[in-house]
């Protein structure tokens, strides 16, 4: 019956998409509208072939195939995402990469940007997120995922809305917001899957049979509420047709500004900082076999990260129409919320006490480490930029991108790299990882390209921003902004090769993940020499 | 103007004082006496439950 239902609701909605890409009034909703149909018909002849099926019921084993898939998931966008990420770093070096005569367009760092950065934050990140957050709550509630196959519905749903948004992007659909460029339809969509994410989240902590919420799972179910409410939030805003991409925001002029910063710094505290924090407090103490250093301290991280980080999001508006009041309220905020991050990077550093050598012998645990120190560094340096004579200097420089970069690369990256070591022979039941020296030489390549990404940043912002203040002894500016762009070359093809390495690293990491999982010898099997007392 | 001025007065007194006291208690809350049996309880929960959720119902008894 549940079937049958499924099946109509699918026939819909194949249907409904096909004359919307018919009578489309842009060409990204006509895209966007023929890719879901195509994924609509996809999961009708899915559903089809299965009609009636028993699923087994095996509530006392864990569902681990979403997470293998969302392993997978997160490996292949991150490369894609690094790999726009490069192609644009270039562009900005040598702008004739930009291909505009032969691509119209398509290919221009405007349209590429917006896609470099939702493939690494919400493709890469976000499976990530999804698949880790899965692993955990299983793993600390002693119980399977709850709501049956709602857990792959997540999963698809996420990859059907990496998809849409990014075709959407290189044919010009934009909601011009950063980080939330989706329009409006695939603002709606996200909001489904995210709401069925958190259901499978909560439903299966309502289900556990462990009395403790371990404090991974409140970092995780924090970032999960958080980002909802963020969303729809930023995201209010009223189609001009249901027919076409376009629509427009609710809100204006500084309150429009100042909604976007609220929703972009607290996507930077919730889904970057708070949901991979999540992924440390699990996966580190796993991967050295010792319980978190505190976890008094874990508590206190976690209430004063939730009570500070939400005030944090005017100091992107410094010197602007935002009432003053405000952007020293972002300031202090952000200035105070050095205290929680650095405590639970202790927290984190600490769990290695007595384990230290584990940092000679485990290319994982190494890697841990330099996420968790580059937490440390760029949740230090962000307060620092906060200040607002700092931000006069910094602001609208490359030292942001620097900054921010510092944090993705060295914080998210290294971390879900280290998680994916970390998963990968546990969920394919292998003896271990193809090859620790290959670890050290992702691990190397990544840590080298992030210096000289930071540093080239460092350098570049830090001059062009004293360039653009410099005046003669008349009072007039000395440079023009050409100027300034002339003199970041070196730095950009430097930022540029920082970028290169750090994709090597990635490729080097899938190459070993896929012969972790096709050449090592499965793991004995624990049960294989049990008595049978 | 109205909504504005009294949204922002209440921020500024009322509601920044109940959640200070939020947070102070929480954090006050976790340094209770008896808390470090439970916390030491719920930090090695991650080493109970690797392989499956343990034999079913009832609360798990796998450690």
């Amino acid at each position: 019956m549940w079937d049958y239902a499924k099946l109509i609701v699918l026939a819909g909605v194949g249907l409904l998409a096909a004359i919307a890409a018919n009578y489309a009034h842009d060409l990204p909703y006509m895209v966007n509208a023929i890719e879901v149909a195509i994924a609509a018909a996809i999961t009708f002849i899915y559903v089809l072939r299965h009609v009636g099926e028993d699923t087994p019921k095996t509530p006392n084993e864990y569902q681990d195939g979403v997470i293998r898939a969302g392993v997978i998931a997160t490996s292949f966008w991150g490369i894609v995402g690094f790999l726009v990420g490069v192609v644009i770093a270039f562009q900005l070096a040598f702008p004739s990469l930009n291909l505009g005569n032969v691509t119209e367009g398509i290919l221009n760092f405007g349209r590429l940007r917006p896609l470099h950065t939702s493939a690494v934050i919400f493709a890469f990140g976000g499976n990530a997120l999804i698949m880790s957050a899965f692993y955990v709550v299983q793993r600390t509630s002693a119980a399977r995922l709850w709501g049956g196959n709602l857990g792959w519905f997540v999963f698809w749903g996420w990859q059907l809305m990496i998809v849409l948004a990014a075709s959407s992007y290189i044919l010009g659909g934009t909601e011009g917001k950063e980080y939330a460029e989706t329009v409006w339809y695939i603002d709606l969509w996200i909001t489904v899957v995210w709401v069925a994410f958190l259901a499978v989240f909560v439903g299966t902590l309502v289900k556990r049979r462990e009395p403790h919420i371990y404090v991974a799972n409140w970092f995780y179910l924090s970032m999960i509420l958080t980002v909802a409410m963020l969303h729809l939030v930023n995201n209010a805003a009223i189609p001009v047709s249901i027919l076409g991409s376009l629509s427009v925001p609710v809100y204006s002029g500084v309150q429009d500004a100042m909604v976007q910063w609220w929703y972009g710094h607290n996507a930077v505290g919730f889904f970057l900082t708070a949901g991979f924090l999540g992924m440390m407090y699990y996966f580190v103490p796993k991967q050295v076999e010792r319980p978190v250093y505190s976890y008094k301290l874990s508590i206190i991280h976690f209430w004063a990260l939730i009570f500070l980080y939400i005030w944090a999001g005017p100091h992107h508006l410094h010197y602007t129409a935002l009432p003053d009041w405000a952007s020293t309220l972002g300031m202090v905020f952000s200035v105070m919320l050095w205290m929680p991050s650095w405590g639970g990077m202790i927290n984190g550093l600490m769990t290695l006490s007595g384990a230290w050598d584990k940092l000679r012998t485990d290319p994982v645990v190494r890697m841990m480490v330099i996420a968790i120190g580059f937490y440390g560094m760029s949740t230090f340096e962000g307060p620092v930029m906060s200040i607002k004579a700092v931000n006069s200097l910094s602001h609208y420089t490359d030292w942001t991108i620097g900054h921010v970069h510092s944090g993705a690369l060295g914080w998210n990256g290294m971390i879900t790299f280290s998680v994916l070591y970390f998963l990968t022979p546990r969920l394919w039941n292998r003896a271990g990882l193809y090859s620790l020296k290959l670890v050290s030489w992702h691990f190397w390549l990544a840590t080298i390209g992030i210096v000289l990404y930071a540093a080239s940043m460092w350098v570049s912002g830090i001059m062009e921003g004293l360039m653009w203040r410099e005046v003669d002894a008349n009072g007039f500016l000395v440079n023009a902004f050409a100027d300034t762009v002339a003199a970041k070359f070196p730095m950009y093809v430097v930022r540029g090769l920082g970028g290169a390495m750090y994709l090597t690293g990635g490729l080097i990491m899938v190459y070993n993940l896929w012969m972790t999982v096709n050449a090592q010898p499965a793991k004995a099997s624990a049960y294989a020499a049990v008595p049978a007392e | 103007m109205q909504t504005y001025s009294f949204l922002r007065e209440l921020a500024d007194s009322w509601a920044l004082l109940l959640l200070t006291l939020f947070f102070v208690g929480a954090a006050v809350w976790a340094f209770r006496p008896g808390s470090r049996a439970i916390h030491q309880d719920a930090a090695n929960v991650i080493f109970k439950h690797d392989k499956s959720p343990g034999p079913l119902p009832g609360p798990s008894k796998e450690g």
